[in-house]
C-alpha cells in the first residue's frame, strides 16, 4: 500500500516553477531520503505532502487529500519542519499537556520516558533551552505520537554533530519499525546514508533519481583508477569522473564488479558522490549542495 | 478532490485511524484556547492589575469616606447617588478601558505572531483545524475578555462596598444608608448589558477587523488596520467633502449607541431605561455582524494559507 502517492504535482511561484509535475510513489515501510540543493524543491514538495501549500495535480497522503483535510491527516503524520518552531515562551509541561489534550495518538508516559534521559526541566520554557534541548523536546514529542507517517525537512539543521547523531539514532532504534514510513530531506547525505531505505534527488522542481538503496549498493561503483589503466577505464562510459588522492576516480553504473576490479580498487560510492555526479549530469551544474 | 478516490481510500485506512481514544471538538476548542492563555498573559494580568489599582486609590480614599457621607447627607437624593457610586463607576470604567486596549492589542498579534516565531509550523503539525484555532482566538476579545472583565469588576466592586461598610460601622455612621446607595445587583447588571452591547455586539467589526489584518499582514499588522480606513476617509473628504465612511467606521467605536438606552437623562432606577430590543433591531447592528463574519471567515482562510514569515 502507498503512503505517499503524487502524480503530475505541479506547484509556481509566480514564474518561478517550484515543483514541475512529480510523480511519486512511498510505499508503507521505508525511509526515504528526499536530496537536492538549495531551492530544488524539497520543502516545496514536504509542505505539499503535509497540507501547508495548495497545489496542482493528483497528490493523495495515507489516502487522503493533504491541502483539504490536513487536520484530520495531521492524526496520522508528524513532522519536524525544523528545530526552531516550537514557540518559545511555552513550558516544557505545556507542550506536553497540548499535545496530550489535542492528539488522540499521543503517548505521555512514552514522551516523559524520553525527556527522563535529557537534562530538560518540566518547568522549563523552550527560550530558556539549547538547542540542542529543543530538539531533544521536539523528538520526545514527536515520537511519543504513534503515527504512520513521519517528515523531517532539515530535522538537524543547525545542530551539533553529537546531536546530529543521536537525533538519528534515536530515529531509527526508538521510533521506526516496518509499519511507519520516513520522509527526511536534508543537506546533511553521509549522516542519513546508512539510515535509507530509499534515496530520491530532486533539482528545479524535478526527480532526477529515484531507487532504493540495494539497487544504489548493486549498480554502481566507483573505481580508483590505476593511472595505467585510465584511457581502458574512459572507455567504459563513466557517469561521472573526478579527482581524488592524485588519482582519478570513476563512477560507473551497472557494470560487473569484477571486470571493474581490474582496473583498480573498487567501492560503492557515497550518496554524496553519487549526488554529484547525477546532478552534473543531469544539469550541468557539477557543484554545490552535497555537503 | 475526487470524491470517489476518497470514498475507497477511506475503507481503507478508518478502521485502523479509528481505533485510538476520539478527542471532541470541544477538547480541541478548550486546549486551543488554553495555549491563548499560556501565550497571552496580559489576558488576566492586566484586568488584575487595573483592578489592584482602582482598590488601592479607592482604599487610600476611605479614611475620608466618613466625613463625606456626612457632606453627602445635606444633598439631595440624586446627587448624594452619583457621589456614593462615583468610584464604583470609575473603577468599573478602567476595568472597561483596559479589557478595549487588551483585546485590540491582542487581535493585532494573535495571528501574527505564530507566523513570525515559526510556530505555526510545530502548531499545524498538530490535529487542529484552522477553524478551531481562529475560533479559539476569536473568543478571547468575545467571550473572555468581556466575562473576565465582569467577573474582577465585580469582585473589585464588592471589595470596595465590604471595605467602606466596614469604614463607616467603625466610626459609627448608618451602613444601611450606604448600600441603599450603592447597589451592586444593578451596577452588575448594567455592567454586563454595556460590555454585551457596546463591547462585544457593536464593536465586534472592530475586533474582526483586526484578526483579519494579523492574518493577513506580513509585518506592521497595527499599521495596515489603521492607516488604510483613515486612507479612506481621508480621501473621501478630499474628494467629496463628506464624511459618511467615517460615520459608518464611528458608529462600531461608540458601539451604536443608538438603541441602547431610552432617551432622557437616567432616572433614579436605570434598569427601567434599557432598551435591548431597540438595540438589537438596529440595522446597523445586524450589518456590523455580517461584516464581522466575513472578515473571520476570510482569517480562517487565511490561516490555511498563510505559512511562516
Amino acid at each position: 500500500m502507498a503512503c505517499i502517492e503524487a502524480r503530475g504535482l505541479r506547484k509556481a511561484f509566480g514564474t518561478t516553477i517550484a515543483l514541475d509535475g512529480i510523480d511519486l510513489r512511498v510505499e508503507e515501510g521505508r525511509i526515504l531520503g528526499l536530496i537536492g540543493p538549495n531551492g530544488a524543491g524539497k520543502t516545496t514538495a514536504l509542505n505539499a505532502i503535509l497540507g501547508l501549500t495548495p497545489y496542482q495535480g493528483e497528490l493523495r497522503v495515507l489516502g487522503r487529500d493533504p491541502w483539504s483535510e490536513r487536520d484530520q491527516l495531521m492524526r496520522d503524520v508528524c513532522f519536524i519542519a525544523d528545530v526552531a518552531v516550537l514557540p518559545r515562551w511555552i513550558r516544557v509541561s505545556q507542550a506536553l499537556d497540548y499535545v496530550a489534550g489535542v492528539h488522540p495518538r499521543f503517548d505521555r508516559a512514552k514522551a516523559e520516558g524520553f525527556l527522563a534521559k535529557t537534562t530538560i526541566r518540566r518547568t522549563s520554557k523552550v527560550r530558556e533551552l539549547s538547542k540542542g534541548m529543543v530538539t531533544q523536546l521536539h523528538l520526545a514529542l514527536v515520537m511519543a505520537i504513534d503515527a504512520r507517517l513521519l517528515v523531517l525537512d532539515e530535522p538537524t539543521l543547525g545542530l551539533d554533530i553529537l546531536y546530529r547523531k543521536q537525533f538519528y539514532d534515536s530515529l531509527l532504534n526508538d521510533y521506526f519499525d516496518r509499519n511507519r514510513t520516513v520522509v527526511v530531506a536534508t543537506h546533511q547525505v553521509d549522516e542519513i546514508q546508512h539510515v535509507l531505505t530509499d534515496v530520491m534527488f530532486i533539482d528545479r522542481g524535478r526527480i532526477v533519481f529515484a531507487r532504493s538503496m540495494e539497487e544504489v549498493e548493486s549498480r554502481y561503483r566507483e573505481v580508483m583508477v590505476n593511472p595505467d589503466k585510465l584511457a581502458a577505464a574512459r572507455a567504459l562510459k563513466p557517469i561521472q569522473e573526478r579527482q581524488g588522492f592524485g588519482r582519478s576516480i570513476l563512477l560507473f553504473d551497472g557494470l560487473d564488479r569484477a571486470q571493474l576490479a581490474t582496473l583498480g580498487e573498487v567501492r560503492t560510492p557515497s550518496i554524496a558522490d553519487l549526488f554529484v555526479a547525477v546532478m552534473s549530469n543531469h544539469a550541468g551544474r557539477a557543484q554545490g549542495a552535497a555537503q | 478532490m475526487n470524491t470517489q478516490a476518497n470514498a475507497t481510500s477511506e475503507s481503507y485506512f478508518d478502521p485502523q485511524a479509528s481505533a485510538p481514544a476520539a478527542i471532541s471538538a470541544a477538547q480541541r476548542l478548550y486546549w486551543a484556547l488554553r495555549r491563548e492563555l499560556w501565550e497571552n498573559r496580559s489576558i488576566y494580568i492586566a484586568p488584575l492589575a487595573a483592578a489592584g489599582v482602582a482598590l488601592f486609590g479607592f482604599l487610600l480614599t476611605l479614611i475620608h469616606l466618613p466625613e463625606k457621607m456626612r457632606a453627602a447627607a445635606a444633598l439631595d437624593p440624586m446627587q448624594q447617588h452619583e457621589r456614593i457610586e462615583q468610584p464604583f463607576d470609575a473603577a468599573a470604567a478602567l476595568l472597561m478601558g483596559t479589557f478595549l486596549i487588551v483585546g485590540m492589542f491582542y487581535c493585532v498579534e494573535a495571528l501574527q505572531r505564530e507566523r513570525r516565531d515559526r510556530s505555526i509550523l510545530f502548531w499545524k503539525s498538530l490535529p487542529v483545524s484552522d477553524l478551531t484555532t481562529v475560533a479559539a482566538k476569536v473568543s478571547i476579545p468575545f467571550v473572555v475578555l468581556p466575562l473576565l472583565t465582569f467577573a474582577i469588576t465585580f469582585a473589585t466592586q464588592l471589595i470596595m462596598l465590604l471595605a467602606s461598610s466596614a469604614v463607616l460601622a467603625g466610626s459609627g455612621l448608618s451602613v444601611a444608608t450606604y448600600w441603599a446607595q450603592v447597589s451592586l445587583l444593578q451596577m452588575s447588571l448594567l455592567l454586563l448589558y454595556h460590555l454585551m452591547t457596546v463591547h462585544v455586539l457593536g464593536s465586534a467589526p472592530i475586533y474582526g477587523w483586526l484578526l483579519l489584518v494579523s492574518a493577513w499582514a506580513r509585518r506592521a499588522a497595527f499599521l495596515w488596520a489603521v492607516l488604510p480606513p483613515l486612507a479612506i476617509c481621508t480621501l473621501e473628504k478630499l474628494l467629496f467633502n463628506t464624511a459618511h465612511f467615517a460615520a459608518f467606521l464611528g458608529q462600531f467605536f461608540t458601539g451604536g449607541t443608538e438603541g441602547l438606552y431610552a432617551p432622557g437623562t437616567m432616572p433614579m432606577d436605570p434598569m427601567t431605561h434599557l432598551t435591548p430590543g431597540k438595540f438589537l433591531s438596529t440595522p446597523g447592528l445586524w450589518i456590523g455582524l455580517a461584516i464581522t463574519a466575513a472578515f473571520l471567515a476570510a482569517a480562517v482562510r487565511l490561516r490555511r494559507y498563510r505559512g511562516p514569515m
